[in-house]
This record gives structure tokens, sequence and C-alpha cells, in this order.
């Protein structure tokens, strides 16, 4: 199967590559973590070197030759071990981000496939009924589509948080509860979500509705369109099998993009809400110069969007069959 | 994404045959189209405040002790919690921000022209490594990486922070105008150009780069909304240069802006980045109307009409 050996292959290098960078780059620009520690927790008295010493062996600051550190590095990632967090010293920067990554990949990945969802059904009806008051809808969401997402979160805070009162102002769940299956955190963890999952599709929907209106648009100038139509089909299955079909393919692929917005794309958006996610430790970890953090933030973000990659791409194969000849 | 999907209809030979009939040049029928001019007007009135008006506002940066005042004649659009006139800071920001665009526009176009355009033409080994660049560069997630970035190199000017969002701005430009160079290259006439001896450099640009410079265009007003939103997010993250409408946007978060309900302060550039990105989505999608011919609403009725 050359497509998926193809493909394999693709990611591995793409991984390869986001390892590697993900390695150099506090390499390249400025090292030692250590500094930045010292700057954020030092007393003012000096540091003894055999404690400074225990510091770095702590954060990994060696000074080995590069190609051993690099293997080092691999071999810590394998384990899992990402170092220690300056921010939230000391606890493990992989504890730190297990909890926080189920707060964003549940409310940004239902956020998202709802806009992806509520797009693709707008965009196949804007596309058929072209000419109707539906092309009011391209105007309307080029506008929103332009709206930076973390804005319309602050907006709709203040308008509906703040002015009308009807959700709360920021975190992921009421203190009162406790984190777990009962019934008290799950409403309020859904009550806590609805405002910031609401902006994110609102935020989004527009990009998926042009995509798939202009691709039905031109799907509908198809021969095979015609002749549905000339064989008297009925208007809905000409619709929904023979053009929304063949013209969704892009936004399929545009949908594995995404997928990586569904842990980064809503930094903002958590620093907003002060939602408990990926996004707050990466803001904590930018003001503490918490490296280790940052570097496990970045990692587990590619590797999300690259795994995410992977299998839609492979689904892609089974729902379009011309991408397993094609180069 | 739908950009690329059109390219390949175009590239097609059913095109022709769909296009409306149409006498007028296309060039000449896209100045009249209305979503251009209204999305030229925008972008122009932005970026004429950009150059002159932080000349025309006093200091921005200037403090007084009209603290979180509401719009009024004497302050436009409030004050803040420093009591800085939130209107001179919005047309100092606008110079800050619209900058970025341009820049990181010129940069990822460039770029992406190199990298989409030659790959696409010199075809083997050369293309497919270029194209896994591309392809790497495009799954690789765009903020977090520029965030990485940022915070290691810790400068804040303009420019290097257009230079850093740039980084990631360029790969999804580059897989398109290689997609459309591949199916230009071997067109007839590029055909009988290569056979006629001229050379690859002149063919390149003679005869292939006129024809992508709509694609190009596209792309270009695509990378400079990318350019002007990432920003905004960055600055908003406390990563940002000096003024910009991120930059408004985070001071005022972290003064509390919201629970003070000082929307002078919030609202008015989240609308500016809102309303340049409309602008340019406008300009674009009369170019993606040129691209395409079957985006076009058939203007047959309208003609009929007491035009």
């Amino acid at each position: 199967m050359g497509y998926l050996r193809r493909k394999a292959l693709f990611y591995l290098v793409a991984v390869w590559a986001a390892v590697t960078l993900n390695f150099l780059i506090p390499r390249l620009i400025k090292g030692n973590p250590v500094d930045a520690v010292l700057a954020k927790t030092q007393n003012m008295t000096p540091m003894s070197p055999e404690a400074r010493r225990a510091l770095e062996l702590q954060f990994g600051v060696s000074d080995d030759p590069l190609w051993q550190q690099y293997l080092g590095y691999l071999g810590n990632l394998l384990r899992g071990e990402f170092g220690l967090s300056v921010a939230y010293y000391p606890t493990p920067v992989s504890k730190v981000l297990s909890q926080s990554l189920p707060w964003t990949v549940v409310m940004v990945g239902i956020a998202t496939v709802l806009s992806v969802l509520l797009g693709i059904a707008l965009g196949t009806l804007a596309g058929w009924r072209r000419g109707t008051w539906l092309d009011a809808l391209v105007p309307t969401t080029t506008f929103l589509a332009a709206i930076p997402y973390f804005w319309l979160a602050l907006v709709l805070l203040w308008l509906l948080g703040g002015v009308l009162g009807w959700f709360p102002l920021n975190s992921g769940y009421s203190y009162e509860t406790t984190i777990g299956f009962n019934w008290p955190f799950l409403r309020s963890a859904v009550h806590h979500g609805i405002l910031p999952a609401a902006s994110i599709v609102v935020a989004s929907v527009a990009g998926w509705l042009l995509g798939m209106r202009n691709m039905m648009v031109s799907t509908m100038a198809e021969d095979y369109v015609l002749t549905a139509e000339a064989k008297g089909l009925r208007p809905r299955r000409i619709m929904i099998q023979y053009a929304a079909r063949n013209a969704v393919l892009p936004s399929v692929a545009g949908f594995a993009i995404t997928l990586g917005f569904v842990v980064s794309g809503s930094i903002a958006t958590e620093i907003v809400f002060s939602y408990p996610g990926v996004g707050m430790n990466l803001v904590a970890a930018v003001a503490n110069a918490d490296y280790p953090l940052l570097q496990g933030i970045f990692l587990v973000i590619s590797l999300a969007v690259l795994g995410a990659n992977f299998v839609v791409d492979l689904l892609y194969a089974l729902i379009d069959p011309r991408t397993r000849q094609a180069g | 994404m739908a950009t690329v999907e059109t390219q390949r209809d175009v590239t097609g030979d059913v095109v022709p045959g769909v296009v409306v009939p149409d006498r007028r040049p296309r060039w000449r029928g896209l100045l009249r189209s209305r979503k251009l001019a209204s999305g030229l007007a925008i972008v122009g009135f932005f970026a004429v405040v950009a150059v002159l008006g932080p000349l025309l506002v006093g200091d921005p940066n200037l403090v007084s002790d009209d603290r979180l005042l509401a719009p009024s004649a004497e302050h436009l659009l409030g004050t803040t919690t420093t009591g800085q006139d939130v209107f001179r800071q919005l047309v100092a920001a606008t110079r800050g921000s619209m900058l970025v665009g341009l820049v990181v526009g010129l940069l990822a176009t460039v770029v992406s022209v190199l990298v989409g355009v030659l790959g696409g033409y010199a075809g083997g080994h050369a293309d497919e490594s270029l194209s896994l660049v591309s392809n790497v560069f495009l799954v690789l997630p765009g903020l977090p990486l520029v965030v990485l970035i940022t915070d290691y190199v810790q400068t804040r000017g303009a420019l290097a922070i257009a230079l850093i969002v740039s980084i990631t701005a360029w790969a999804g430009s580059a897989r398109v105008l290689r997609a459309q160079t591949l199916s230009l290259r071997s067109r007839d006439y590029v055909d009988a150009a290569r056979v006629s001896g001229e050379p690859g450099w002149r063919i390149v640009t003679f005869e292939i780069l006129p024809n992508l410079l709509p694609l190009i265009a596209a792309q270009f007003v695509f990378a400079v909304v990318g350019g002007i939103l990432t920003e905004a997010a960055l600055a908003f993250l406390g990563l940002g240069g000096s003024g910009s409408w991120g930059t408004m946007l985070y001071f005022a978060q972290n003064s509390q802006a919201l629970s003070q309900g000082a929307w002078w302060w919030f609202v008015p550039p989240g609308l500016c980045i809102a309303l340049v990105g409309a602008g340019l989505a406008l300009i674009n999608f009369s170019l993606d109307e040129l691209i395409n011919p079957r985006l076009r609403v058939p203007r047959r009725p309208r003609r009929t009409g007491p035009a």
C-alpha cells in the first residue's frame, strides 16, 4: 500500500522535525533555565556552586556535546519525562499537562466539531440556493470570520456574563464542587464551558461556511450534477448525494488542519475566561520563563496535531479513492 | 482550502465552457465589482490612518488624572485606567498592526512564491524536498511555535515580531502556488516556449508568473489578515511589540477593563481588526471570483434593470 507508506513516512519526518525544533530552539537562542528559576526564587542570597549544580542537573542542563544531549533528550521524551515545571515548581511538566489537557480537549473539541457541522450544513444550503436571501450570509460571515476569536470572547463575556449575568465570569467549574464524575461538577463544568465554546463556534463557523459554499458552487457546474437533474432526481437528493458529497472533500482536509486548533487555537480564549486548560499553562509558562513547560506544551500540541492529521489522511483515502492513486 | 480546490477547477478544461458570456476584459470587470470597491475603501481608510494618523493626534502614552472616563467630546473613546486617551492609542495602534500585517504579507508571499513556483517548475528532487518542507511547516502548530520562538528571542520590535510570524505563514500559500504552477507547466504555451529555446528563468518570470498573479495577490491578502490576527493574539498573550491593537487588548484585559465595564477600551481595537479583516476578505473574494468564474453571480438579470 504505497499511499499508506508515503503518509506514514511523511508524518515520521514531521514528528522528527517538531521534536528537533523543540530541542534546538532553546539551545540556539539561550540556554539556562536555572537562571530563570533563580531570577524567580532567589532571595538575594548568592547560591553556592554545589546547589546551583544540583538545580542544573534537575533541569537537565549539561555541558555534554550537543549530540549526547540530543540523545538524552530523545530518551527522556520516550519515557514521557519533560522535566520540572518552573511556574508550578516542583511539579513535573507531564503532570501539569495531564491536568490541563482534558479541559481544553473536551471544550474546544466539542466547539470545533459543532462549528464544522454547522458551517458545512449552512454552506451547502447557501451554495445550493444561490441568488436568494442566503447570499447575505456571505458578507455577514466575512465580518465574523475576521473577528479575533479572543476579542469575541471578551465581548460575549462582558455582555452575557457581566451585564446580563447569565454565565459565570471565570474558571472552568465551580470551586464548591469536586472534580470527578458527579452531577454537580459536570453541571457546573458545562455551565462554565458554554460561553467559551460559543465564542469559538461563532468566530470559526464562517470559514467553513464560505469554503463549503464556494465548493458547492463549483461542484454544481459539473456535468454529473446536470445529468442528475436531467434524470429528474429529487433536488434534495441531488444537493446532498451528488453535489455536497463531492464538495465536502476540501472541508474534510481542512478539518484535519483545524484539529490542531483544538489544543492551540483556544489559548487566548482560555485567558479571557481563566479556563484551566493548556492555554493558561502556556501563559503561566511565558510569564515565569518556564521553558520546560513551554517545550512540553509545544511538543504535546505538535504531536496531537500530527496524530489528528494522520488519522484524517487515512479517512480521506477511504472517502475519496482518487487520493490513494494520485501522487 | 477553498482556494486549492478552486484552483484545480481552473486548471481543468471545463472552465472555458462555463464562463458566463462576458466580453469585458477580466481585470476591468473586477474593478467594477462592489465587493472590491468596498474592500479597497475600508483597507485604504485604515492605511491612511496608519500613515497619517499618528502625526495628527497627540501622544498616545500621555497619562493624566482623567482615569477610566466614558467617551465624551474631550476623549472620543474615553480613557484608560492610567488616564491615557483611548482614541489616540487606537490611532497609534493602527500603524503598528497594519505594519506587521504588511510585512508578514510581503515576507510570506516572497517565500511562498520562491518555494512554490520554483519547486513546482523545477520538479524532481528539488520539488519533493521543498514540498516536504512546506508540508511539515503546514502541520506544525503555528501560534504555539510563534509563542515559543518569541519567548526565546526576547526582542519585541514590530519587525522582529513580523519576521517570526512569517515563519509559520508561508507554507499554505506555497502549496497552493505549487499546485497551480504544476498545472501551468504542462500547458501547451509553456511547452512551446521551452521548445523555442527560452531559458528557464524567462519561462518562469514571463510565462508562468503573470498567470499566477491573481492567485499570488489573493495569497498576499490572506497572509496580511493572518499576520494581523496572529500578531493580535501574540500581543494579547503579552508577547507583542509596542503599540498594536492586540497590545491595547492586553492592557485592557490586565487592567480589569472587563469587570469595570470599560467597554470603550476593549471594544474598538477588536472592531478595527474585524473591519480590516473583512475589508481584506472582500478584496480576496473578488480575486477569487476572478480566478474561478463559476463563483461569479451571473450579471445578466442585473443588466436588464434601469442601468
